[in-house]
């Protein structure tokens, strides 16, 4: 209890700061009141002028990461079942091979990146920010995948081709909807980590028309050029989360524990 | 309904020194209900998923009625499988399951849970169609996975050893209702298992298995009173068949000094093989008790076990040879006691020492 206490407190302690922060005006914002006073939609507003491109930005980022995760998903999928299902030699090798190159610190691939993307003119494309997501989400995709696909005993696909499936009609009409909790676990981490993604998408982007909603915010301008605006950044903050937390909420509720239970024995 | 041939059928496991199916040849009539049996890593289960589709077959060919299915995959067979896990989909209701190989095959929603229903009629499951398997009691999920068998009306029945996950009671029980259920549909079935007391009750013929290899394949009373080899005598039966090594004569066999006489023909078998020796096996209820005067064998009694009806007495003859006797239940020996037996005229079985072989 008190662990889940510790945890509680230390995770959404941030978050309700940023919360409370985003509803006091700008003057006020270095208060240290629990609650704000008085009330204030002023950096709300703020976000949503026209000329900080907000929701321009937020619109990007949902492209790079819908794409990035439903591409993931795919590919992540076929190639775990592979790696469930198939015997081939060196399997653990490849499989933490697949693991380890999801290990290399972003930073240290950011310029030779850039300079390639220079290169086929990809700079300013939503591709340039997709692709490098898509490298870093997939290891992982595919780690956990193959985990719920081992879960899923053989005898239940043999079952379906027994009766009168194809190796593709077993897949998709018994492993995939058992293999749900799995997939839409790894839909949740795919999303959340395309979505935050700064590094990449500020260093392939210098269109502010093509910049994802991190970079937006760490772009936003104050009143003033000696003015931080903390509180329309902390109200984008705010909005950004927002399609996470519903995401997560939505995904939840299909990701039921023990959806095997009952198959065998 | 159709026949099912197994022509030679043989199934090596890649890296495998022998194979795991060797050279199997069975043919199974139309509506016949075939029982595989054997001790595990015979190849009995290989054998079934050979005829399912699941397992290659590396020579040989399987038809099932005039169709070479040999290289067929499983859902152009025909055919519908019992699971020993039953392999229920856990996602679906009963009654999806037992529709899901109808769904399939593109029959209609009306006719698709017109037979669900009646399936389940034949089955006891009306009331529990809508529930998911995890809701179920082993015994349900048995019948559940018979359903879905059943609803196919398949050409063949294939069952990998269905009730070997139920609790003893329930099992002679479902055992019983399976048979009466086969007979009834009048579908071929071949059904492995490794025990024989359910081998020797549900099969129109039994087929047993070793190393691979078919050893005998008869019905089951031939089986019991007519086993092919060594193997085939002790493992079919329960408790097993007393099989021992004896030297033979014209005379016949002599067991812990006592003469046991043998058929002619036998004995002749074996002069003719060139040995004087040979296992000589009879069963615990071939004996009978005689008076120590009568030319018998002695039996020392190390443990008697009273099931009721029966008891059964295990013993060492006089040169230490373990020996299994059926005796009367009202009054059953006593342990350390001497009792002596003779074997019942032409209730002895004589194998080849060389080759196991029936003589």
């Amino acid at each position: 209890m008190i662990g889940v206490t510790v945890v509680i407190v230390f995770c959404l302690a941030p978050f309700y700061w940023m919360v409370v922060s985003s509803f006091r005006r700008t003057s006020d914002i270095f208060d240290k009141s629990a609650l704000p006073s008085p009330w204030s939609l002023e950096n709300y507003t703020a976000v949503f002028d026209p000329d900080q491109g907000f929701l321009r930005s937020m619109a990007n980022s949902l492209v790079v990461a819908g794409t990035t995760t439903a591409l993931a998903l795919v590919i992540a999928t076929l190639t775990a079942y592979a790696m469930a299902r198939l015997d081939f030699p060196f399997k653990r090798l490849v499989l933490t091979g697949i693991i380890a190159t999801s290990m290399f610190p972003v930073v240290s691939i950011v310029v030779p990146l850039l300079k390639l993307f220079t290169d086929w003119d990809w700079i300013n494309t939503y591709q340039a920010m997709v692709a490098p997501s898509l490298s870093f989400a997939l290891p992982l995709a595919v780690w956990i995948l193959t985990a719920f696909f081992r879960q899923i005993p053989i005898e239940l696909e043999q079952a379906a081709m027994i009766d009168g499936c194809t190796q593709g009609q077993a897949f998709r009409r018994i492993v995939l909807p058992l293999a749900a909790p799995g997939v839409f676990t790894t839909a949740i981490i795919t999303f959340v980590a395309a979505w935050n993604e700064f590094l990449i998408a500020l260093s392939m982007t210098n269109d502010a028309a093509m910049q994802t909603a991190p970079v937006a915010i760490s772009k936003f301008t104050g009143a003033s050029q000696f003015e931080t605006p903390f509180g329309s950044q902390m109200a984008a903050g705010v909005l950004v989360t927002i399609p996470l937390v519903v995401l997560v909420v939505v995904f939840q509720r299909r990701i039921v524990d023990g959806l095997t239970a009952g198959a065998v024995k | 309904m159709a026949t099912v041939t197994y022509e030679k059928a043989t199934r090596v496991y890649p890296g495998a020194e022998r194979p795991a199916v060797d050279a199997l040849h069975l043919e199974i009539a139309c509506g016949e209900f075939l029982v595989l049996v054997g001790p595990s890593g015979c190849g009995k289960s290989t054998s079934l998923r050979m005829l399912a589709g699941l397992e290659d077959v590396d020579d040989g060919a399987i038809h099932i009625g005039d169709h070479d299915v040999t290289h067929l995959p499983p859902k152009d067979r025909d055919i519908a499988m019992v699971f020993q896990n039953y392999a229920l989909y856990p996602h679906m209701s009963v009654a999806d399951n037992m529709g899901f190989a109808l769904k399939i095959a593109g029959v209609s929603k009306e006719e698709r849970r017109r037979r669900v229903a009646e399936a389940a009629a034949l089955l006891d499951l009306e009331p529990y169609l809508d529930r998911k398997p995890k809701a179920l009691s082993g015994g349900q999920r048995q019948r559940v996975a018979m359903g879905r068998a059943i609803v196919r009306e398949p050409r063949v029945f294939l069952m990998d050893e269905p009730l070997s996950n139920l609790d003893a009671k329930l099992r002679v029980q479902t055992r019983t209702q399976i048979a009466a259920l086969q007979r009834r549909l009048a579908i071929t079935t071949v059904y492995v298992t490794h025990d024989q007391v359910e081998a020797m009750t549900m099969g129109d013929r039994v087929a047993v298995m070793k190393d691979g290899k078919l050893q005998q394949c008869a019905a089951p009373r031939e089986l019991y009173d007519r086993p092919a080899n060594v193997f085939v005598a002790g493992f079919i039966g329960s408790p097993a068949m007393n099989l021992t090594e004896v030297a033979v004569d014209e005379d016949g066999a002599r067991v812990a000094g006592t003469r046991v006489p043998l058929g002619r023909a036998a004995v002749r078998a074996i002069a003719a093989e060139g040995g004087s020796r040979a296992t000589l096996g009879f069963r615990p209820e071939s004996l009978e008790p005689v008076g120590s005067a009568d030319g018998g064998f002695a039996v020392l009694v190390d443990v008697v076990e009273e099931l009721g009806a029966d008891a059964f007495c295990y013993g060492r003859l006089e040169n230490g040879a373990d020996v299994i006797a059926k005796v009367d239940a009202r009054v059953p020996p006593r342990k350390g006691e001497r009792l002596h037996f003779r074997i019942r005229p032409g209730e002895t079985h004589l194998f080849s020492a060389k080759t196991g072989d029936r003589h």
